[in-house]
């Protein structure tokens, strides 16, 4: 199991995060649409919309040096966790948090997981479909981590980022990227109304990410 | 380098820029605040000229490698815009891996050799024809028709059109040995120029629109006036040329007519696709095809005219 600790990053990390950073722009030339959000210092749960693995690169090079280093993507063990190169790669360079899709052991539970890293005081991105796209309907229904998490921590903002084109850049079973125009359209804060049932939210947010979508018509 | 002519050219753009952000800053300054959008586009755009002008200043002191590499670079920025527009299936990613990793650097490494045979096929025959194999071999048929066409054209444009304006250093035109830079200054200059004396004819007497299905800001009279003026702009130029001020007026005309031709078809593209501009690379302009599409159009047949008629 990974621990937490403190999470301030390694040279390694800072390394791997300026790098990224850098070569997300020179392939994509990403810039980020504030649209109904503001950088800010608030703490906060990113959510996106998740086709490649280049998603979460993208979206972390569209903040501010400092929100990056204390913001951290939610990744899943079973793959992430499978060989000690991919352990590497994420841990010890990306500095993600590996959760557990499927889980028996309640040290497992991912949502104990992300809240304790939420109570460091952290930021995280998450994929509430769960897996990468792949299929034609550009989201799949949510899972309902976004909900619980946002019960339990409703102080957190959760705002929702959709992550143009990065599917066509870095397709799922690809490793070298396509350079192609990217943009991440941050969206207005979403939040659980009193009395709003998980599946109601779940819908309600879902809606929300898609409709960011700059080019509806077009997305393949 | 003709050291003479580059210091004109140099003093010459310096003093034009500087008169248009004098200008630009005068009408800020008396404008009610805030600042209407067109004056704030207009700021940007001369602030981004200052920029264009300084990178290619500078490629153009490197002489042929660094032209070579800043073109290799537009073709990279373009190429990239026009790939992002068009449909693309996951299938497809090799084929369009291999437009920005091989195609690219082959072709300008063929204008950097000066190999000129395979440089004029290599897209045209060998890309043209093996791209959609590929394709094929993977076996996708979706839209199979569409999406060839649609990576041929992103190369055509994007690639080979825009190399052939570092390939004016490649012509050996008898009594101008070691001046072709200054072709490459004439033709980006005129053309350039006449995307802007287009613009601003057709500001102050623009009344009949030329193709309003394709673009609400092309006008009969900005046309008219902004390829005489260009033409006479030429003239004026002829002496970086081998031409005559008659000839230079005449080529001058014709590259851009192509140009207005290739902003046209770049405009349509665009309204096809459902968007306003290319990219936002450059700020005020859109992306790199919204400032390019006249010299990509304008470029291979100003390098055949002088290949033609002066080698």
């Amino acid at each position: 199991m990974s621990k937490l600790g403190t999470r301030t990053f390694t040279l390694l990390q800072t390394v791997t995060s300026v790098g990224l950073s850098a070569l997300a722009w020179a392939v994509t030339g990403v810039r980020p649409i504030w649209n109904g959000s503001k950088p800010s210092d608030r703490q906060r749960i990113y959510f996106a919309n998740h086709a490649s693995h280049g998603d979460f690169i993208l979206l972390s090079a569209c903040l501010s040096e400092k929100e990056r280093a204390r913001t951290h993507a939610v990744a899943a063990a079973d793959y992430w966790g499978k060989s000690r190169l991919r352990r590497f790669i994420a841990q010890d360079m990306l500095s993600s948090v590996l959760i557990h899709r499927q889980w028996i052991d309640e040290a497992q539970n991912p949502i104990s997981i992300m809240l304790s890293v939420l109570d460091e005081g952290h930021s995280l991105i998450i994929f509430p479909e769960g897996t990468r796209n792949m299929t034609d309907e550009p989201l799949l229904p949510f899972r309902s981590g976004l909900y619980n998490l946002s019960m339990a921590r409703p102080d957190v903002e959760l705002i929702p980022c959709w992550i143009e084109n990065m599917s066509r850049v870095l397709p799922k079973g690809q490793f070298v990227p396509v350079p192609l125009l990217c943009r991440v359209v941050f969206g207005a804060p979403i939040a659980i109304a009193p009395g709003e049932e998980r599946r109601a939210f779940l819908d309600r947010a879902r809606k929300a990410l898609l409709a960011l979508n700059p080019r509806p018509l077009k997305d393949d | 380098m003709p050291m003479h002519e580059t210091l004109i050219l140099v003093v010459g753009l310096t003093a034009v820029l500087t008169t248009a952000s004098l200008v630009a800053g005068i009408l800020s300054w008396r404008a009610p605040k805030p600042l209407s959008s067109t004056l704030v586009n207009l700021n940007q755009r001369i602030n981004a000229w200052w920029v264009m002008v300084v990178a290619i200043t500078v490629a153009f002191f490197f002489g042929r490698s660094g032209m070579t590499i800043l073109f290799a670079l537009i073709s990279f920025a373009a190429l990239r815009e026009f790939v992002t527009l068009t449909h693309s299936r996951r299938s497809d990613h090799w084929v369009l891996l291999g437009m920005f990793g091989i195609i690219i650097p082959f072709q300008y490494w063929l204008v950097w050799t000066a190999w000129y045979g395979l440089f004029t096929i290599f897209i045209p025959v060998y890309c043209f024809l093996l791209m959609p194999a590929i394709t094929a071999l993977h076996g996708d048929t979706e839209r199979f028709l569409e999406r060839v066409s649609a990576q041929q054209w992103a190369v055509m444009i994007s690639v080979y059109c825009v190399s052939h304006v570092p390939a004016l250093l490649t012509l050996e035109v008898p009594g101008f040995e070691g001046r072709n830079l200054l072709l490459i200054a004439f033709l980006i200059i005129t053309v350039q120029g006449s995307d802007v004396l287009q613009y601003i004819f057709g500001k102050l007497f623009g009344r009949h629109l030329m193709s309003p299905k394709v673009s609400p800001s092309k006008t009969w009279e900005g046309l008219v006036g902004g390829l005489a003026t260009s033409s006479l702009l030429g003239a004026l130029l002829s002496f970086l040329t081998p031409f005559s001020p008659l000839q230079a007026a005449g080529v001058a005309f014709m590259a851009c007519l192509m140009g207005f031709l290739g902003g046209l078809v770049a405009s349509a593209i665009k309204r096809d696709q459902g968007v306003k501009d290319w990219g936002h690379l450059i700020e005020g302009h859109g992306g790199m095809m919204d400032r390019a599409d006249s010299l990509v159009f304008a470029a291979p047949v100003f390098f055949h005219t002088v290949r033609y008629f002066w080698t």
